[in-house]
């Protein structure tokens, strides 16, 4: 039984481009306070366009009108759970958002003098050393704009270690169960990439591993917990193993939900790592960005940190440039400042018990849909869970039921689908990530939901290989998006 | 829960952590706080930056009004709190606002194809660039000096490690590209020319002139922008290869230098080589209309190591910001707010020493006789006024010099101010 959506209402909606009509617009300007320019004698006839040839022309409350329907059209962390393994979709806390509004941090411009620019500079350093803390690492750079721009970072800063050391080296060993920036990160920074295949418990081979690794090998990036939601027990001995060829250790952070105040990668031996400030520390997706990549390094790496970095200079912050070893800008400015904002926000509303609490409770909340869920899916690998589970879809595929089936089905049960066929080691996944921000009876809702999605498997497969069916929207034609791509709206040909 | 689980307490959940790897001690972080001393924190630290000041400062970062459907839009959770859409059946909303800014991206600059953002513009530079090699199969690549400087640091610390040798190109004393440097430096092995118009300077580089040059060698074109409103006025770069913007003027708050939103747009041939997500048009079941992410072959999570770019999260929600500018502004807004624009920096300017003579938008480089750019910033703050940027920092050549700025939310008598605090001795 579906228990937490029924059918409602939702409005139509045509593109902007065909609803235009000639002469409106949503603004009005004020009067010129000085004389009008002609601008073709100011910039040359050549230089002046005739119009912008197609571009909207809506009212205001028409333009407001569109972007509420579309909005209806979206699923969201606000209408319910998502579980979205790896991509920790919690609570976006509200005064978050109207912190980063606050006049003088919103409007600050990035050249405005120091003097005048001391409370930024203030968040960044606060947030600077809370990650410190948070990863017990060295230092930490808010520049990167994401997580893959920190793997980025991240490597480059490993590559110029190396190289000052008279060595850059040639490969970057990746496990097979890594997320994809990786390996396209390692290539970015002219690495070539080594895959490492993980053992039968989802972590990775000890021996495997220290056969790859040889004085060819710059280093090793490691998801831990990986992605299959477990953690490396043997990343001590990882990490010896890498130090001990005078390799390094990258860890992607992007589960560090599941580790903050319980560990410290720079207590276990890793070298630099980045933390997605849009998943750990609550930000919102915003159907798919802004987020932010900080980096956290060790003190061997603090040299070659991006620039500029703060620095203080009597009882005021000023930004250092002067940088000799430093890998250089991975951006303009010093960072995506107004994320920064929101992730500050939410450590000071944690504090250092509340963060830890955060992650025993992202465990708690992952552990108890496991034990829910086992009798009915296959679990990938019997090893402790912490915040995400993953179970196969192999008892469904006897019935032609593919993951991505399942998690079609699970939206006309209210819900969004998890993360499907990824990692890729686990055949048809279903990597599923509640957080803690969920409550036990949202936790039920989606327990029950897949409980009766794994009966109908067996009674009815066609129901679930045919869903969503309640949707405004039914499955779309993703091949056919590929082979003709239509990628902007053109007007009709008449 | 706990029963369910097969747990005792809490900590057993973490019984199997290697005793080694605890973290025992407790986190040196403040107590959590209430959401009241949150605001007043944030309050009071704002109280440290400049507030009250009027200012001429542009340089890559603009002073536009942000009209108050844009936050209304973009405060809404379905927009806020939703992941990237790769469930389409549950996207269309976000799936359709995309489709629609990658369309009135194409209209301004005169391409066929846009991406669904980048992380800014700086960081679109080297994309660009790693497109023209993968297009040109060549490996230098050359950029104006004009372009801005940060976005210039920025493609030196990508190519540096993909063996791609960076040379910039001279100006020339109109401010503009040196053609003749140009000329020198541009040889068979050039993938790419990056050019910036309106460039660092405000002044509008000859794009017909120089894409001829560089396309009679076989090299793509790149032509970036920072300020997103001049396309409402000017002649879009229709003869470049690539377009590479910066969209912070599109009501996104300057917020110290970032989350802006960078573009990539370039012609239909060259599709497949466009790093970053697609939104594209198909059919549902029932044969209606809908969109979805496409063209993901070209994407980290599909193709790894070989992906045009390790790109994944973007800007999503400033780029529905632009979007929804944008459709604020339409046709005619969009044309009236970038005349206004043009209107107040020819009126600061025409008061004061220009140190170019080429066009320029609502940026330009002023060389005051006899004073120094800090002395007149100086005086100004004392009348809550924050002045143009010193150039000595970016271009030793220029220390006398400063880069001003003025948008429709200069004010005449701000202005007069300005260009009083030149005259005064």
């Amino acid at each position: 039984m579906i228990k937490k959506v029924s059918k409602h209402i939702v409005q139509n909606e045509p593109l902007l481009f065909e609803q235009s009509s000639p002469g409106k617009w949503g603004y009005q300007l004020p009067p010129l306070d000085v004389p009008p320019v002609d601008a073709a004698q100011a910039l040359g006839a050549e230089n002046v366009r005739t119009e912008i040839e197609d571009f909207p022309e809506v009212s205001e409350f028409e333009a407001l009108r569109h972007f509420t329907r579309l909005s209806t059209w979206n699923y969201a962390i606000d209408l319910g759970l998502y579980p979205l393994g790896s991509c920790t979709m919690k609570y976006n806390p509200r005064v978050n958002e109207l912190v980063a509004r606050t006049e003088g941090l919103a409007w600050a411009h990035p050249y405005q003098p120091e003097a005048l620019a001391q409370g930024c500079m203030e968040v960044v350093a606060a947030l600077e050393r809370a990650l410190e803390e948070i990863t017990g690492m060295a230092a930490v750079t808010l520049q990167p704009a994401a997580g893959a721009h920190g793997e980025f970072t991240g490597i480059l800063m490993m590559r110029a270690l190396l190289e000052s050391r008279g060595n850059p080296r040639k490969k970057i060993l990746v496990p097979d169960s890594a997320h994809g920036t990786n390996p396209a990160t390692a290539t970015m920074v002219g690495y070539s990439v080594e895959n490492i295949k993980s053992n039968s418990r989802g972590m990775i081979d000890l021996e495997v591993l220290a056969r790859a690794v040889t004085e060819d090998v710059a280093g090793l990036m490691i998801t831990n917990p990986n992605t299959v939601g477990v953690f490396e027990e043997n990343i001590r001995k990882i990490c010896g193993l890498l130090h001990d060829k005078g390799a390094l250790v990258y860890m992607d952070g992007a589960n560090m939900n599941a580790l903050v105040g319980i560990a410290r990668p720079g207590d276990f031996g890793v070298d630099v790592m980045h933390l997605n400030l849009h998943k750990t520390f609550s930000t919102p997706h915003g159907g798919g960005g802004p987020g932010a990549g900080a980096v956290a390094v060790v003190d061997v790496l603090k040299p070659f940190l991006p620039g500029p970095r703060l620095k203080r200079v009597g009882d005021a912050w000023a930004w250092n440039y002067d940088l000799p070893q430093s890998i250089g800008r991975v951006r303009a400015f010093y960072g995506n400042f107004g994320v920064l904002v929101r992730a500050l926000a939410y450590v000071m509303a944690h504090g250092g018990n509340g963060l830890r609490q955060a992650t025993l409770d992202a465990l708690m909340n992952a552990n108890y849909l496991r034990a829910l869920l086992e009798p009915h899916y296959e679990i990938a690998y019997k090893a402790p869970s912490m915040h995400e589970c993953v179970f196969s879809d192999d008892r469904q595929a006897k019935k032609g039921v593919r993951t991505g089936d399942i998690a079609k089905r699970l939206i006309d049960y209210g819900f969004h689908p998890y993360t499907v066929s990824f990692p890729l080691i686990v055949r048809g996944a279903l990597m599923i990530e509640p957080t803690e921000t969920e409550s036990k009876r949202e936790l039920d809702l989606f327990a029950d939901a897949m409980i009766s999605i794994a009966q109908e498997v067996e009674e009815n497969p066609e129901l679930v290989l045919k869903a969503p069916h309640t949707t405004r929207t039914p499955r779309v034609d993703e091949v056919r998006a590929a082979r003709q791509p239509i990628v902007r709206w053109k007007p009709p040909q008449s | 829960m706990l029963s369910t689980i097969g747990a005792q307490s809490e900590e057993d959940l973490i019984s199997y952590l290697p005793s080694d790897v605890r973290f025992n001690a407790k986190l040196a972080i403040e107590d959590g706080k209430s959401e009241y001393e949150i605001v007043d924190y944030f309050k009071e630290v704002a109280e440290r930056n400049a507030n009250g000041y009027a200012s001429f400062l542009g340089a890559g970062v603009y002073n536009h009004y942000r009209p108050v459907l844009v936050d209304v839009v973009v405060s809404r959770g379905e927009f806020l709190t939703s992941y990237t859409p790769y469930q389409a059946e549950i996207s269309q909303g976000t799936l359709t606002s995309i489709f629609e800014f990658q369309t009135m991206i194409c209209q301004l600059t005169g391409m066929d194809v846009a991406n669904a953002s980048m992380y800014d513009g700086s960081s679109a530079v080297p994309e660009a660039a790693m497109m023209a090699v993968r297009v040109t199969k060549r490996d230098r690549v050359l950029i104006a000096r004009t372009v801005h400087p940060e976005y210039r640091e920025v493609l030196g610390t990508y190519t540096k490690h993909q063996g791609i040798p960076v040379e910039e190109i001279a100006y020339a004393k109109s401010g503009r590209l040196d053609f003749d440097d140009l000329k020198k430096k541009l040889t068979d092995e050039v993938a790419a020319v990056i050019i910036q118009t309106p460039n660092f300077f405000g002044l509008l580089e000859q794009v017909k002139e120089i894409a001829a040059l560089v396309q009679g060698k076989g090299a793509l074109l790149v032509v970036v922008f920072t300020e997103a409103v001049a396309l409402g006025l000017i002649e879009p770069p229709r003869e470049a290869d690539i377009v590479v913007g910066e969209l912070q003027s599109f009501a996104i708050s300057p917020s110290y230098g970032g989350p802006y939103a960078g573009i990539i747009a370039t012609h239909e041939k060259y599709i497949r080589q466009i790093p970053g997500r697609l939104v594209g048009e198909t059919v549902d079941a029932d044969g209606k209309r809908a969109y979805c992410l496409t063209l993901a072959t070209r994407e980290q999570h599909i193709r790894r190591e070989k992906a045009t770019s390790n790109i994944c999260t973007n800007q999503a929600l400033l780029a529905l910001m632009a979007t929804v500018f944008m459709t604020v502004y339409g046709k005619q807004g969009l044309r009236e707010l970038a005349e206004q624009n043009l209107a107040k920096a020819h009126y600061l300017a025409g008061k004061l020493p220009l140190a170019f003579d080429a066009p320029f938008f609502h940026e330009f480089v002023v060389r005051p006789n006899g004073k120094s750019p800090e002395a007149i910033n100086g005086e100004l703050l004392t009348k809550n006024i924050i002045g143009g940027l010193p150039l000595g920092r970016f271009y030793p050549e220029l220390k006398d010099c400063m880069l001003l700025c003025a948008t429709e939310m200069s004010r005449r008598q701000d202005m007069d101010t300005v260009a009083a605090s030149f005259r005064e001795s």
